[in-house]
C-alpha cells in the first residue's frame, strides 16, 4: 500500500505513523527506512573520516533526533491546523427548520418519498430476545426491515446467511439489501441491541442526496482511519452501497476473509473498503453539535450528565432528535418505545413541516 | 584545519537529516481535495417551535398546588430532582418536611418515620387550608419519588368543577368501602374536598385512626362524602401509576395478577394498553429515572410523527368524509358520564358535556 495523492488527507497524524501499530505497515517502513538512510549516510561519512569520531557522533545523533523532533512538530502543527478543517468535513447536521419552512409542497413530497429507509438488522441466535424486541418495536418504523442471521434457529424469523464470520456476513447482507432495495435509497445497519428512532434518521438525511455517497453515524478514529461505530448504527446512502458492492469484488483492497492473524472488527473493515472508494465517515449531530448516535443507554447517558452537569442534566445530556441508543434491555426498550412515540405533555405541539404516519398493525406507538 | 572540517561535516550531517525529514513529511502530508460541504449544516441554533398556548391557558384556568411529602435526609438524594424537573410546573409547590429549611421546606409539627405519614398528611393539608386555600383550585399530594406531568393533570381536571367534592388518583379497592386513592401514585383533591377534609378533623368526624396515610385519607373522604373520580382516559388506560413504567408496559402472556396489581379497583391491563399517552404520574422513581422521564416527556421526540391519540383536537366538520375524526374533548372518563361524549362539529350547543 502506497500513499496516493488525493486519497490521503492532511489530517493524518504523522506521529502515529512512527509510533502506533501502523494500520498500513508499508508506510511505516518507508519513513523508518528514510530515517535509517539518513543515519546510514552519516555513519558512512564518519567511517570515511579519520578517527576523531566525537563531533561526527554528535552530528549523527543530532541528525537522528532532529528527524524525529521535526516530525513531532509537523504533527503538532498539522494537528491544530486541521482541526478547523475537520469540523467542516466530518460533522453532518439536519436541515434547519428555517430551510424546511421555505420549501414548496412538491419539494416536500419529493423529499418525503426520497427519504425511505431499508433497515438491515444483523442477528444471531443468542440474540433471540433482542430480535423479538426489535421486531416488535423500532423496526416497524423502517419502510422495509430485514433481519439477517448467522444461522437458522427455532422461532427466529430472519434470512439465514449461513455465515459465522461477521464481516463476511455483513457483506452478504449488504449485497442482499442492495439487490432488494426497490426504490429505497437509504440504508441503516444495526444489531438488535441498538434502538433507533427512524423518523429522526429521516430528519437527518432529509436534504441529503442519496445518489451522493454518505456514510454516517457516530465516528471514531483508529490510527488514521475514521470509522462509524457499529454499536450506534450505520447509515449508508444508495451511492455508498453501490460503491461498496463494486469494491467487494477487489480481493486485494477489500478482502472477504482477512489474511492477518488478528481479526479486524467489521466496522473498521467497512470503513477501509469505503475509504478506497472515496467515501468517508461523517458524524451525525444536531444543530447544537450534540451527537445523535449513541451506543450507551439513556439512563447511562443521564447518569453521566448528572455527574458532569448537575445543574442542567437533561439539557446537557442528549439531543431531542436523538437517533440511536444502545445497551438497553428488552423491558427498557419497551419503556423507551412508549417514551418516544406516546408519552408527552398535553398542549406541546410541534409543527414539523413533514408528517410521518404511524405504522399499521401496531399498538405500542 | 581539522576542526573546521569536523564542523563542516557535523553541520552537513544535520543538514542532510533535516532535508530527509522534510521529504518524509512532504510525502506524508499530501493534501486532499477539499470536500464541498454545504455550509448550511452549520446553521444557527434553533429550538423547536412549540405551541404552548393550550398548556399556558390551562395553567391559569386550572390552578394546581402541589405538595411533596419529604424529609430532611431525602432533600439531596430525591427532592432536589423534583425541584429540578416537574416541581416548577405547579402553580405553587410546597415541600413538606418535619423541619423548615432553605430548600425551601415547610416545617410541619411532626416527627419523621413511616408511622408518622398520616400525621404529616393531616398537618400538611391543614397548613395548606390555612395559608393557600384561595391560591389554587386543586391540591395534589405526591411523594418525593413520584414523577408528575402537570400539563396532563390540568387537562384531565379541566372538565371538572373544583367546587364539587371530588378526588382523583389511582383507585384501590380494599380497606375502604368506596375505595381510596394510592398515596404513592399521587392524588388530587378539589377545593371542596380539601375544605371537607379539614372540617372533618375540626369536627372530630375524622380522626388519626391509622398510620397508613392513603387509607386514612380515603376513609375520611368517605365519611365526608367526597366522591372518587375515574382518572382512566377515554380509552380505558390509566393515568396515575403507583409503580414505574417498566412494571406495566412490557408485554406479558396472560397471567394471574402480579402482587402489585392486587389492589386495583378497575381491571388492570398489562402491556402497552396499561398506560395513557397523557400519563400523569409514576412512582418509585429514583433520581436517574426522574431525569430520564423528564427527557422522554419533554425532550425526546420523533420528528414529524402523527400521534395516534389526539384528545382535544378539533373535528373535521364533514361527518361523511372518510377521515372524519370525532373530537374527544376530555381526558378522564369522569364519574358523571361513563365516557366522554365525542363532539360532532364545532361548538355544539346541545353538548351535555359543557359544565
Amino acid at each position: 500500500m502506497r500513499w496516493r495523492a488525493g486519497e490521503t488527507d492532511s489530517r493524518t497524524d504523522t506521529t502515529f505513523l512512527l509510533f502506533s501499530g501502523c494500520v498500513y505497515g508499508n508506510e511505516c517502513d518507508v519513513v523508518a527506512s528514510k530515517c535509517e538512510q539518513s543515519s546510514v549516510l552519516l555513519k558512512e561519512l564518519r567511517s570515511s573520516m579519520m578517527s576523531e569520531g566525537s563531533s561526527f557522533m554528535k552530528g549523527l545523533i543530532l541528525g537522528g533526533i532532529f528527524c524525529l523532533v521535526m516530525s513531532f512538530f509537523e504533527t503538532f502543527n498539522s494537528g491544530t491546523h486541521s482541526e478547523g478543517h475537520e469540523h467542516l468535513h466530518h460533522h453532518l447536521k439536519p436541515v434547519s427548520k428555517d430551510e424546511l419552512q421555505k420549501l414548496s409542497e412538491s419539494q416536500m413530497s419529493d423529499w418525503t418519498l426520497q427519504v425511505r429507509v431499508y433497515c438491515l438488522i444483523m442477528v444471531t441466535p443468542k440474540l433471540l430476545v433482542h430480535w423479538a424486541t426489535a421486531n416488535d418495536t423500532w423496526s416497524k418504523h423502517c419502510d422495509k426491515s430485514v433481519f439477517y442471521t448467522s444461522e437458522s434457529s427455532k422461532a427466529l424469523e430472519a434470512i439465514d446467511l449461513q455465515e459465522q464470520d461477521e464481516w463476511a456476513r455483513l457483506r452478504k447482507a449488504i449485497k442482499h439489501a442492495y439487490e432488494n432495495a426497490g426504490d429505497l435509497r437509504w440504508f441503516f445497519v444495526a444489531r438488535p441491541t441498538t434502538y433507533a428512532i427512524i423518523e429522526n434518521l429521516k430528519y437527518l438525511v432529509l436534504d441529503k442526496d442519496p445518489s451522493q455517497p454518505f456514510y454516517i453515524g457516530h465516528t471514531e478514529k483508529s490510527g488514521e482511519l475514521d470509522y462509524v461505530e457499529y454499536d450506534s448504527g450505520i447509515v449508508l446512502s444508495y451511492e455508498a452501497m453501490r460503491r461498496l458492492i463494486e469494491i467487494f469484488k477487489d480481493e486485494d483492497r477489500c478482502p472477504e476473509r482477512g489474511h492477518a492473524l488478528w481479526k479486524t472488527p467489521e466496522e473498521k473493515q467497512l470503513a477501509t473498503c469505503l475509504k478506497y472508494t472515496g467515501v468517508f465517515a461523517e458524524n451525525g449531530e444536531d444543530a447544537q453539535g450534540k451527537g445523535l448516535f449513541n451506543k450507551k443507554s439513556v439512563s447511562s447517558l443521564i447518569s453521566d450528565s448528572m455527574g458532569q452537569n448537575p445543574a442542567d442534566v437533561v439539557e446537557a445530556c442528549c439531543s431531542d432528535m436523538a437517533i440511536t441508543f444502545g445497551g438497553m434491555s428488552p423491558s427498557q426498550i419497551q419503556v423507551l418505545m412508549y417514551g418516544v412515540y406516546r408519552l408527552r405533555p398535553y398542549g406541546h405541539d410541534f409543527h414539523d413541516s413533514l408528517t410521518f404516519l404511524p405504522p399499521n398493525d401496531s399498538d405500542n406507538d | 584545519m581539522r576542526s573546521f572540517k569536523r564542523h563542516i561535516l557535523f553541520l552537513s550531517g544535520i543538514a542532510v537529516s533535516v532535508l530527509l525529514s522534510k521529504t518524509c513529511l512532504l510525502i506524508r502530508s499530501t493534501l486532499t481535495p477539499s470536500f464541498t460541504m454545504n455550509d448550511s449544516y452549520t446553521s444557527t441554533v434553533q429550538h423547536a417551535v412549540k405551541n404552548r398556548r393550550a398548556a399556558l391557558d390551562l395553567s391559569q384556568k386550572v390552578r394546581v398546588l402541589c405538595w411533596v411529602m419529604t424529609q430532611p435526609q431525602h432533600l439531596k438524594s430525591r427532592t432536589q430532582h423534583i425541584r429540578a424537573t416537574w416541581g416548577k410546573r405547579c402553580n405553587i409547590v410546597l415541600y413538606m418536611s418535619s423541619e423548615a429549611s432553605d430548600f425551601p421546606t415547610v416545617g410541619l409539627n411532626v416527627l419523621e418515620g413511616r408511622s408518622q405519614l398520616y400525621w404529616k398528611t393531616i398537618r400538611a393539608f391543614q397548613h395548606i387550608h390555612m395559608h393557600h386555600l384561595d391560591d389554587a383550585d386543586w391540591f395534589l399530594k405526591a411523594d418525593d419519588d413520584t414523577f408528575v406531568v402537570l400539563e396532563n393533570l390540568r387537562y384531565g381536571l379541566s372538565k371538572h368543577n373544583a367546587e364539587e367534592p371530588l378526588y382523583f388518583g389511582r383507585r384501590f379497592t380494599p380497606f375502604v368501602a368506596q375505595g381510596y386513592m394510592s398515596g404513592g401514585a399521587g392524588y388530587v383533591l378539589s377545593k371542596e374536598a380539601l375544605r371537607r377534609f379539614v372540617k372533618g378533623f375540626a369536627d372530630g368526624l375524622c380522626t388519626h385512626n391509622t398510620e397508613i396515610e392513603d387509607i386514612g385519607l380515603g376513609k375520611c373522604m368517605e365519611t365526608m362524602k367526597v366522591q372518587l373520580g375515574d382518572s382512566r382516559d377515554v380509552l380505558g388506560r390509566q393515568t396515575f401509576h403507583p409503580y414505574p413504567p417498566n412494571n406495566y408496559l412490557p408485554r406479558q402472556l396472560p397471567r394471574p395478577r402480579p402482587w402489585y396489581l392486587l389492589y386495583e379497583h378497575y381491571h388492570p391491563v398489562e402491556g402497552p394498553g396499561c398506560c395513557s399517552d397523557l400519563a400523569i404520574s409514576f412512582h418509585y422513581i429514583d433520581a436517574v429515572q426522574m431525569h430520564t422521564l423528564e427527557y422522554y416527556t419533554y425532550h425526546l421526540r420523533p420528528f414529524g410523527y402523527k400521534y395516534r391519540f389526539n384528545p382535544g383536537v378539533t373535528a373535521v366538520h364533514d361527518a361523511n368524509h372518510e377521515d372524519f375524526n370525532p373530537s374527544i374533548v376530555c381526558l378522564f372518563r369522569s364519574i358523571f358520564q361513563p365516557h366522554c361524549i365525542p363532539l360532532v362539529g364545532p361548538k355544539d350547543k346541545s353538548d351535555p358535556q359543557s359544565v
